[in-house]
């Protein structure tokens, strides 16, 4: 189950057989809900979130990723290591900012991102067992990860669910019907 | 023995890591793995009995280089030495692996004069050997050294253009990338002589934090036939990483001459059989071990 990260990196198989899967007329949707808890601590900084797919044999892909854009000269680009198990399978080979991926840190409660197959970060999947892992680091705080099984092609309307203990709150994949 | 003893002395003057004394030397990075396009790291230098504290001496930083992702050279910045530690900088700005290394090389060893016997000076090396060695001296005794103590950092995704083989001294070649290493899975590394791959070249690794527990927690390995040898991380941390061949704790080849490290090179009878005088070698580095 553990997928190897190390830099042995034999293929980069993508995730779809590519070409032979034509999005279908209503493409799959997949909306993730983050919700990042309210902590009542001295120096808040809301975190770095990553958001990414992994398959076994696939070189994972990123989704999303909540940093400090906005900070002068690119500076917030400094502490994306810190998001460490995505730094090292996906984060370090990316260029900052992405195009459609990254973004701004986001406030504490319920986020909402959705994603269509076929299109965007998401892109195509072949059939197959993924998971959905979402990692929080906070400045001047802890980090947490929550890795979230799901088949491909979903059952529509199949909801996963995982719960943090720290730095995350509910973490919940929603696959639309 | 007395030739031992001398050059004993010599090593610990030398501050060469893994040698007779049980000082280590080593560099301590503020980070191995970075992000962004513009980050410094700033390096610990020292020599000192436990890892990583500094409470000796501080290492030299005239002799420490810097060797970019794209194989050119960089330089160290803001090198400041005080009584038990050096500091420098380094800025990266390129992606890639940087390796920071303070490399040596030369000739120690001694020779008879007037019923004496005398030191080769400090820093002696292959090709002014001749002219070191006065007129009428007798058994005269030498050893070639390399030495070599590095680190790596990488600025994004870890390349491997720095490793190409100097082919002098102990050289580690990696498998698994030194900034590739986490807790719970097994590294593989490579060892070479001289740019050959060495078998049975003994490597300690320790884990820092020393001060605060009894145990030195110590792994003693040997590399296989082909130099390689394989460590499973028991856990997160800064370890330090040593080999050295020829003299000293470790061992190895040109350890076991008749008086230690001596050869006779001036065709007197006393001591051991002729040829290449023995080789001794050091290598260390200082590894990072992210948690999973």
């Amino acid at each position: 189950m553990q997928i190897s990260h190390r830099l042995l990196l034999t293929g980069t198989a993508a995730f779809g057989a590519a070409g032979t899967i034509a999005t279908p007329a209503s493409a799959q949707t997949m909306t993730l809900s983050v919700t990042l808890p309210r902590l009542s601590v001295a120096e808040y900084h809301r975190p770095y979130v990553a958001v990414w797919i992994e398959k076994e044999g696939a070189t994972p892909r990123t989704l999303s990723v909540w940093y400090d854009v906005d900070k002068r000269g690119g500076e917030g680009t400094k502490w994306l290591r810190d998001v460490r198990q995505w730094w090292r399978v996906s984060g370090r080979s990316m260029k900052f900012p992405a195009d459609g991926v990254t973004g701004a840190t986001r406030a504490p409660g319920e986020q909402k991102i959705a994603f269509t197959a076929g299109r965007g970060p998401l892109g195509a999947l072949g059939p197959g067992n993924y998971t959905l892992v979402v990692e929080a680091a906070r400045e001047v705080g802890g980090r947490e990860l929550l890795r979230l099984p799901f088949a491909w092609p979903p059952k529509p309307g199949a909801t996963v669910r995982m719960q943090g203990k720290s730095e995350l709150g509910a973490v919940v994949l929603n696959f639309g019907k | 023995m007395k030739a031992r003893l001398t050059i004993a002395g010599a090593i610990a003057a030398l501050l060469i890591p893994g040698a007779a004394q049980a000082h280590r030397q080593w560099m301590l990075p503020s980070s191995t793995i970075l992000s962004g396009d513009d980050a410094w790291v700033t390096v610990d230098a020292a020599v000192s009995n436990d890892l990583f504290y500094f409470e000796h001496v501080p290492m030299r930083t005239d002799g420490i280089s810097v060797t970019l992702p794209d194989g050119s050279s960089g330089k160290i910045e803001n090198a400041a030495t005080g009584k038990y530690r050096s500091v420098f900088d380094v800025h990266l700005t390129q992606p890639g692996t940087y390796r920071i290394a303070s490399v040596s090389s030369g000739i120690m060893g001694s020779y008879m004069l007037n019923g004496k016997r005398e030191r080769l000076p400090r820093g002696t090396t292959k090709d002014k050997l001749a002219s070191a060695i006065p007129a009428g001296a007798t058994d005269v005794r030498t050893a070639e050294m390399s030495n070599r103590n590095e680190i790596f950092l990488t600025l994004g995704a870890p390349t491997t253009t720095i490793f190409k083989p100097a082919g002098e001294g102990i050289e580690m070649v990696p498998v698994t990338h030194p900034n590739d290493l986490i807790a719970g899975e097994t590294a593989t590394f490579q060892f070479l002589l001289d740019g050959r791959p060495a078998e049975d070249i003994k490597v300690t690794i320790i884990p820092g934090g020393i001060r605060y527990r009894d145990s030195l927690n110590q792994m003693d390995m040997s590399t296989d036939k082909d130099g390689r040898l394989s460590v499973t991380w028991p856990e997160p941390g800064m370890y330090w990483m040593s080999a050295s061949i020829g003299g000293g704790r470790a061992g190895g080849p040109g350890a076991s001459g008749a008086s230690g490290m001596g050869q006779d090179n001036a065709g007197s009878q006393d001591d051991g059989p002729a040829g290449p005088p023995p080789r001794r070698a050091s290598y260390v580095s200082t590894l990072e071990v992210m948690a999973p």
